[in-house]
């Protein structure tokens, strides 16, 4: 793995509508194990955001603490980033949103980050549909500590160490079903054709949008015991359907057959298609979702792709009916009502 | 039978059950006192619950401006049968003791030194009310009736606060004022007015207000440019929120589009709470919570994020007694240790100390300038006394033309123009503080990555020793900046040139001290004072204690906290500062800090009463 990043541009490089390339989406080297399937999330990320047109410095990213929580060093260089403390990166991203909800705002979590240490964090900004892409990077044990299973781990699955996990495990997506999630997906670090798309339609999501997306653990979590590894993951696999982004400026000019394939138009003009593979799954339900997640487990798959979105929901800023203009920027003026108004208030209180 | 006999001067204490309604009826007797020019100091003394336990509400009358707690009852008007006995014992020898004499006072419970006053309320409740509601409520009423005629208030002042309160609501304002009659005639028909304590019109108060300190930094907030206010409920601090949003839907909501210019959240718990305020400081926006010592335990590690992070958090702890849950709805000063070293590792955090509800109108509001020029957490220690009961103060005060220190921030065109990389943490102007910019800026320049991690100065993860420890000590540079930037102490020389004592005293422990000391000074003993206002002392602090021959430092907790804090930040030896404390969930009074201070300079106690002599004797 080589440390230094060439500075030289190819000029073809291709650009997107503002004229940046990929690589201004880029971060730092990462420092994670060669093949962690973190890092190609990030990748995902960069892609996403290119394809998307974002202004880099209008994303901020967020994260708590765990081999997960590190990655936003290696995506989006130019984008502020602030690396919290551990399961606590929900209230850092609600408060950052409440002060300026003109950016868009990236979680990258872990599943030790979410479904342990921050479940209460989790669970209530999920609860107040805050305005943010939330990633759990899924690799069902604690990396940086070296493999102790965590919450996410299924029962039986063994890590490195050979013991098999003993609990029961926490499903972050039906988890974020039940608490009004307004956009769940499922997917895995190594289905990128999947994985982009679906990062793309969360951003441009108005809501809480979350992607649990299962990530193994080369080092800890990848032997043949475990359900996170990537041969099992490989092996179980079960899509809802590919998913199309199609921006707003774009024009749609395939059209899809009828009962086989969804259309949801997000709030910012943008189109989602999902060409189901299960012709069960509504994709406005939550119990269809659920259901299905249920089922597909017991058949030993997991579930990935698009499982759920109300795209016509109100986010924590409509719910309190905060200004349009972003609180930070309003200055005195709007803020300060002066000492007039506490010579009426003083002469109340004699 | 001796009789106590005072105009304007006395202390008067109220025995309910909480739930009942007496809180408005005791209210409006403390406010009509006020009303006729006399200064007073009214506090609830209240149980952690919501309906049928006792629940008490003291006000001291003092013409001369006096405060704080004085200590004793003069006047008890008993409305709890729970609490009867107790209350009949506390009761100064000549004082009065008012009573519902519907039933018969238990003859065990009598005392021959103090005067009885029995009013039948309930059976004048029955007689002229019919529902049962209006029975309790109106009781409240025709007792405050029954003291005007006892104690001489003027009833047109008492009619005059009905009006103000039920404005526009004729038919309430009626049946109150014919409530406050029924008790006022009882009163004069069947006992002398008045009685030997008394008040008397006077023009005491001036301009001044009657306001709760929480209320008053609620205030703070909004005339400081607060926009988001994250919060968990908890006693004795949730009002301060109340009062941002009640007075936030007065004065932020945009009139054009109704919308509002401030975002209130109820978080799942203090650490969350304390979290949004870091994520909206750093995004740019002032930022604020309040909380209790239970909170503080649980913000902790966020506040040594903010502090290594360098992340503006402001946050008001009201003081309640610990440790743990301790006494919920009791006061103490005992948070202020854990607040100036919140979390691992090496922090410190700057602290301020209203006293009066003024101070934390002004402090709050300069909390978000100190916090932003800063760049660090600044913590408001208040109390329960303070926050909760209404104290009389000087009008809130804003300067129009104050504007906002926003502090080191980076704007686009700051960046545009600039050649050089921009460091995050780089000492540029030498006085520890570095530049900011807020996410979104700038295309391609002033990003960094916010982390709880050591780094350079440049915002990139480092383990290096030496980067680590540069930027420590720049941390260190940081807090003398802050020394000189924090509000100075309030320093009142007895005479010229300072007297041998010196009292330090900090919060809620003012209105107490200052009484103590005009007590001492008529005694002829001259003391000199010096009230902590900010945290890093001032070199004032090192100064006083270095001056005085003999130094009281007044704790309202068991250990000493501010003391240890002198020894720990002022490289004072422990023997040089005597403490006195207290503890017991009440305010201190005057009282005991005047026998303290007596008992010690008499030689009563054992310990040394001159350092000076004693560090030579060592050497």
């Amino acid at each position: 793995m080589t440390y230094i990043r060439p500075a030289f541009r190819h000029p073809d490089l291709p650009r997107n509508d503002l004229g940046f390339t990929r690589k201004d989406y880029e971060g730092a080297i990462s420092t994670l194990c060669a093949g962690c399937g973190h890092d190609s999330i990030s990748a995902a990320i960069v892609q996403a955001c290119f394809e998307l047109s974002i202004a880099p410095h209008k994303v901020a990213k967020l994260s708590g603490i765990g081999c997960s929580s590190k990655t936003p060093t290696y995506f989006l260089g130019n984008s502020h980033g602030f690396n919290s403390v551990h399961g606590r990166m929900p209230s850092v991203a609600t408060g950052a949103n409440l002060a300026n909800r003109d950016l868009i705002y990236v979680g990258v979590s872990g599943d030790g980050d979410t479904a342990s240490i921050g479940m209460g964090q989790f669970t209530h900004a999920v609860r107040r549909n805050l305005n943010m892409m939330y990633v759990v990077e899924n690799n069902g044990c604690y990396g940086l500590t070296k493999g102790q299973d965590s919450a996410t781990a299924d029962i039986g699955s063994a890590s490195k160490k050979g013991e098999p996990n003993h609990f029961e495990p926490i499903d972050l997506a039906s988890v974020a079903l039940q608490l009004g999630a307004t956009f769940v997906a499922r997917s895995f670090s190594g289905d990128r054709e999947q994985l982009v798309p679906l990062i793309k339609a969360a951003i441009s999501h108005r809501g809480f949008a979350f992607i649990d997306v299962i990530s193994p653990c080369v080092t800890f979590n990848n032997n043949p015991k475990s359900t996170k590894g990537y041969e099992h993951v490989r092996d179980h696999l079960a899509a809802t359907g590919t998913v199309d982004y199609v921006p707003f400026k774009q024009e749609i000019s395939t059209q899809y057959e009828q009962g086989k394939s969804k259309e949801v138009t997000l709030h910012d003009g943008s189109v989602v298609h999902l060409h189901k593979a299960d012709p069960e799954l509504d994709l406005n339900s939550r119990r269809s979702a659920l259901r299905l997640i249920k089922d597909y487990k017991a058949k030993d798959q997991i579930l990935t792709g698009l499982l759920f979105m109300d795209e016509k929901s109100q986010d924590l800023h409509e719910i309190l009916g905060t200004s349009k203009t972003p609180l930070r920027d309003l200055g005195a003026a709007e803020l300060c009502p002066g000492q007039k108004v506490l010579d009426k208030l003083n002469e109340s209180l004699r | 039978m001796k009789r106590i006999e005072a105009v304007n001067d006395f202390v008067i204490k109220f025995a309910n059950v909480n739930g009942t309604g007496s809180a408005s009826a005791n209210n409006m007797f403390a406010k009509s006192l006020f009303r006729m020019g006399l200064p007073i100091s009214p506090k609830n003394i209240f149980p952690s619950n919501i309906q049928g336990l006792p629940t008490w509400y003291e006000v001291r009358v003092n013409e001369k401006g006096y405060l704080g707690r004085r200590g004793g009852v003069d006047m008890m008007v008993c409305m709890n049968p729970q609490s009867m006995a107790k209350d009949i014992q506390e009761v100064e020898a000549g004082g009065y003791f008012f009573y519902d004499s519907s039933k018969p006072l238990d003859l065990r419970m009598m005392r021959s030194d103090i005067h009885f006053i029995g009013v039948p309320l309930k059976d004048l409740c029955q007689r002229e009310y019919s529902d049962a509601r209006q029975q309790q409520l109106f009781r409240n009423i025709i007792y405050v009736g029954a003291l005007s005629a006892l104690l001489d208030i003027e009833f047109d002042v008492l009619t005059g606060l009905v009006s103000d309160q039920f404005r526009g609501k004729e038919k309430l304002i009626t049946s109150n004022v014919r409530a406050l009659e029924i008790g006022y005639h009882y009163a004069a028909e069947h006992y002398q007015c008045p009685l030997g304590i008394r008040v008397e019109r006077r023009d005491a108060v001036g301009d001044q207000i009657l306001i709760d300190g929480n209320t008053a930094a609620s205030l703070g907030a909004i005339y400081g440019g607060a926009t988001v206010a994250a919060w968990y409920p908890i006693t004795p601090s949730t009002s301060v929120v109340d009062g941002f949003d009640k007075y936030c839907k007065r004065l932020r909501i945009d009139p054009g589009s109704g919308s509002k210019n401030y975002a209130i959240v109820q978080a799942e718990d203090e650490l969350a709470a304390i979290g949004m305020v870091i994520g909206a400081s750093w995004n740019g926006a002032r930022a604020f919570t309040a909380t209790s010592g239970p909170g503080i335990s649980l913000m902790s590690e966020f506040l040594g994020l903010a502090y290594f992070a360098e992340i503006p958090t402001v946050l008001i702890d009201v003081q309640r007694a610990g440790p743990s849950t301790g006494m919920p709805t009791r006061t103490q000063q005992s948070d202020v240790l854990a607040c100036a070293y919140a979390s691992h590792g090496d922090t410190k955090h700057v602290l301020l100390f209203p006293a009066t509800p003024r101070e934390c109108f002004e402090m709050t509001a300069e909390a978000f300038d100190l916090a932003e020029t800063l760049q660090t957490p600044v913590i408001m220690l208040t109390d329960l006394d303070l926050g909760m009961n209404d104290t009389m103060s000087p009008p809130l005060v804003w300067d129009d033309k104050r504007e906002y220190q926003r502090g080191k921030v980076f704007n686009e065109e700051q960046l545009e123009a600039m050649s050089e990389r921009f460091g995050r943490y780089l000492d540029v102007d030498g006085d520890g503080i570095p530049y900011r910019t807020y996410p979104g800026t700038h295309p391609t320049k002033g990003a960094f990555f916010t982390r709880g991690t050591s780094r350079d100065e440049y915002a990139v993860y480092t383990e290096d020793g030496e980067a680590y420890e540069k930027n420590m000590q720049r941390l260190l540079k940081k807090w003398d900046t802050a020394k000189n930037l924090v509000p100075m102490p309030e320093i009142i020389e007895a005479k010229k040139g300072g007297a041998n004592v010196g009292v330090i005293h900090f919060g809620t422990s003012r209105d107490a001290t200052l009484e103590a000391v005009d007590a001492l000074a008529t005694e002829g003993i001259v003391v000199d004072t010096l009230r902590i206002r900010g945290f890093p002392f001032h070199k004032s602090v090192d100064a006083f204690i270095e001056q005085h021959d003999t130094v009281f430092v007044i704790d309202q907790n068991r250990d000493a906290q501010m003391r240890t804090l002198l020894v720990n930040e002022c490289l004072v030896s422990p023997r040089d500062l005597i403490s006195i404390l207290n503890y017991n969930g009440t305010p201190i009074s005057a009282r005991k800090i005047h026998d303290e201070i007596i008992a010690v300079l008499r030689g009563d106690n054992v310990r040394p009463l001159h350092k000076k002599k004693m560090a030579k004797e060592s050497v």
